[in-house]
C-alpha cells in the first residue's frame, strides 16, 4: 500500500552540519560502498575508467558559494541524500506499492521486486534523493543503511549509517528526530536547524545545521603604532624617485 | 525534464485514441458494420499502440500489471486501471455495433466516462508533481481534455464540433504556455530555498558532486533552446489547430485524414514541448534554473 502511515512510531534521519562539513566526500564513497555489497541490488556504475563515467549514488556532495552583502564569500559543502520525508510524495505516486515508509522508524524504502522502473518516484522527489540504476532497471535510494541499523552481527559502535560512521569531520549525525530528548532533536533545538525546500511541503526528517557565523577581524578604535607604521616618504626621492619619472615620461 | 520519445507518443497517440472512443462511445457517430470496424480499429489501435509504447519507458515491462494494484493513492495507478476498464467496456460496445448492428448506449456512455478519465488521470500524473511548477496547476487537465476530446473529434470528422473543440484547445494551450513561463518563478523555490542558505548572502553552485553527468542531470535537467522553443510553439500551434479546421472546411475524407496527420503532428510538437521545456526543481541544485 503506497498511503503514507498517519503517524510513525519513531522518526530516524540524519542532522547534517553544514558549519562542520569538510566537503572530503567520505560519506559518499562509504555509501557507496556499503550498499553495493549489501541491502538490494548494487549500484552500478557505467563507462567507469571510459571517457564518459556515470553511475548510481544515494549520497552526493555538492558545493555552493554564498556571498554576503559584506564581507568574503563562504564555501559551504553540502552532502545532499534521502530526507525519509514525513509527506514523501515519492511514496504516494507509485503505482505498483513498492515505494512505502516504514510505521515503526519512518524509513523510506523501495521493495526492489515489485519497482517497475517507471521512474515517477524520482520526478517526484524535489531533492534528487532517487535514481534510478541503469543496469538493473530499478529505483535505488538511501536506506538509512536499515541493514547496519538493527544489525547485531556488527559491533555496537557500527550500528549506524554507513555515511555517519565514517565521516571524519563529525559532521552527519543520526537519531529519532521525533524524540524531542535525542541528541539529534537537541543538537537542532540548539542550531536552528532546518528544512530544505519547505515550500515544497514534504516535512522532511532530515535536519540541516546551518553554518555558524564567520569571526569577523574588527577594525581596532585606537591604533597606538598607526602613526609609526604611516608611508615614510610621500614623494619618493633619490633613485626610486628617478624611475618613477622616468617610466611616467615614457 | 528529458523528452523521452515513448512517453510523447504514448500521451499523444493514447490522448487521440481515447479521444475518438469518447465520441464513439457518447454516439456522436454510430458506425456499424465494416465502417463501425473501421473506426474502433482506429480507435483502439490508437490507444492501445500508445499504451504499449509508454512500457518501454519501464526498467521491468514484466511487472506493469503491478501498476493496477495502488489506485487508491497513486494517479498512475489510476490510469492503468481506468484505461483497461475502457478499453474492455469499448470493446464490448464496439462488438455489439459491428457484429450485431446494436448499440448499447450505457455500455458505450460508460466507455465514454472511462475514456475521458483515462486522459484526465493521465494528466493528473503530471498536475500534481509540485517539483514540476510548469505542470503543476488544474490546467494541465484542461489541456490534456481538450486536446484529446478535439482530436477525436478530427477523427469523427463532424465539422462543427471539431471547429469549436479545436478552437478551444488551441486557445487553452496559449493560456498554459504563458502561465508555464512564469511558474518556475511563481512557485517561490529558489536555490536560496532549496539550500536554506539564502539568508547568509547569494548563492551560487560553485562545484557539482561528480564531474560527470548522472541520471538526475539525464533526466530532470534537459534545457531546450528558446528560440526553438518559440518555433516549435508556432509549429504546435498551426498545424495542431489552425491548419485542421482549414482542411476540414471542403469535408473530404483524403483531406480530412490529412487534417488529422497535421493535428497529430502539432501535438506531438506540444507534447515534446510539454516535457523539454518543464523545469524540475533539482535542477537548482546544480545550478542549471535561473530563478
Amino acid at each position: 500500500m503506497t498511503s503514507l502511515p498517519a503517524s510513525t512510531q519513531r522518526s530516524l534521519g540524519l542532522v547534517i552540519d553544514l558549519d562542520t562539513c569538510v566537503g572530503c566526500h567520505a560519506c559518499v564513497v562509504s555509501c557507496k560502498g556499503w550498499n553495493t555489497e549489501n541491502y538490494g541490488v548494487p549500484l552500478s556504475d557505467q563507462d567507469p575508467y571510459g571517457a564518459n563515467p556515470s553511475g548510481t549514488f544515494l549520497n552526493r556532495v555538492h558545493s555552493y558559494e554564498v556571498q554576503p552583502d559584506a564581507g568574503p564569500a563562504q564555501l559551504i559543502h553540502f552532502p545532499k541524500s534521502c530526507l525519509h520525508c514525513e509527506d514523501a510524495p515519492c511514496v504516494t505516486v507509485c503505482p505498483t506499492g513498492a515505494s512505502y515508509k516504514r510505521i515503526e522508524d519512518g524509513i523510506v524504502l523501495v521493495n526492489e521486486d515489485h519497482c517497475i522502473g517507471c521512474g515517477l518516484c524520482a520526478w517526484a522527489c524535489p531533492y534528487g534523493a532517487r535514481e534510478l540504476d541503469a543496469a538493473e532497471g530499478v529505483m535505488k535510494k538511501c536506506t538509512l543503511c536499515v541493514d547496519r541499523i538493527y544489525n547485531e552481527n556488527l559491533p555496537e559502535e557500527d550500528r549506524m549509517p554507513s555515511c555517519v560512521r565514517t565521516c571524519p569531520a563529525g559532521a552527519r549525525h543520526f537519531g529519532d528526530l521525533s524524540d524531542p530528548d535525542s541528541a539529534v532533536s537537541q543538537l537542532v533545538a540548539q542550531r536552528g536547524g532546518m528544512d530544505l525546500m519547505p515550500e515544497q511541503e514534504t516535512r522532511p526528517v532530515n535536519k540541516y545545521l546551518p553554518p555558524r557565523p564567520k569571526d569577523r577581524i574588527a577594525e581596532p578604535e585606537f591604533d597606538a603604532l598607526a602613526p609609526y607604521l604611516s608611508p615614510v616618504a610621500e614623494d619618493p626621492g633619490g633613485f626610486v624617485g628617478w624611475l618613477d619619472k622616468m617610466l611616467e615620461k615614457i | 525534464m528529458h523528452p523521452a520519445p515513448s512517453v510523447i507518443v504514448f500521451t499523444t497517440l493514447s490522448g487521440l485514441g481515447f479521444g475518438l472512443l469518447f465520441w464513439l462511445g457518447t454516439g456522436v457517430v454510430v458506425p456499424t458494420g465494416w465502417a463501425g470496424f473501421g473506426y474502433f480499429a482506429l480507435a483502439f489501435g490508437l490507444s492501445v499502440g500508445g499504451l504499449i509504447a509508454s512500457t518501454f519507458h519501464l526498467g521491468h515491462p514484466e511487472r506493469a500489471w503491478r501498476a493496477m494494484t495502488q489506485w487508491r493513492s497513486s494517479w498512475l495507478s489510476r490510469e492503468g486501471v481506468c484505461a483497461v476498464a475502457c478499453l474492455l467496456a469499448m470493446g464490448f460496445y464496439a462488438a455489439g455495433l459491428v457484429l450485431f448492428d446494436l448499440r448499447l448506449t450505457v455500455l458505450g456512455f460508460a466507455g465514454a466516462v472511462l475514456a475521458a478519465g483515462t486522459v484526465f488521470t493521465t494528466s493528473m500524473i503530471y498536475a500534481q508533481l509540485k517539483t514540476v511548477p510548469r505542470w503543476n496547476t488544474a490546467l494541465t487537465p484542461v489541456l490534456f481534455l481538450s486536446i484529446s476530446l478535439a482530436g477525436g473529434a478530427v477523427l469523427t470528422g463532424r465539422f462543427g464540433l471539431t471547429n469549436v473543440l479545436l478552437l478551444v484547445a488551441g486557445v487553452v494551450q496559449v493560456v498554459w504556455w504563458m502561465r508555464g513561463d512564469t511558474a518556475l518563478k511563481q512557485s517561490g523555490t529558489t536555490l536560496a530555498s532549496a539550500t536554506g542558505l539564502g539568508n547568509i548572502g547569494a548563492v551560487r553552485a560553485f562545484e557539482p558532486p561528480h564531474t560527470g553527468t548522472n541520471y538526475l542531470l539525464r533526466e530532470f535537467v534537459h534545457v531546450v533552446g528558446r528560440r526553438h522553443a518559440l518555433k516549435l510553439r508556432t509549429i504546435a500551434l498551426v498545424a495542431g489547430y489552425v491548419l485542421p479546421v482549414l482542411l476540414m472546411l471542403p469535408g473530404s475524407l483524403v483531406l480530412t485524414a490529412l487534417a488529422a496527420l497535421c493535428h497529430l503532428l502539432g501535438v506531438a510538437a506540444s507534447r515534446w514541448l510539454f516535457f523539454a521545456e518543464a523545469e524540475h526543481v533539482v535542477g537548482l541544485y546544480y545550478g542549471k534554473r535561473v530563478a
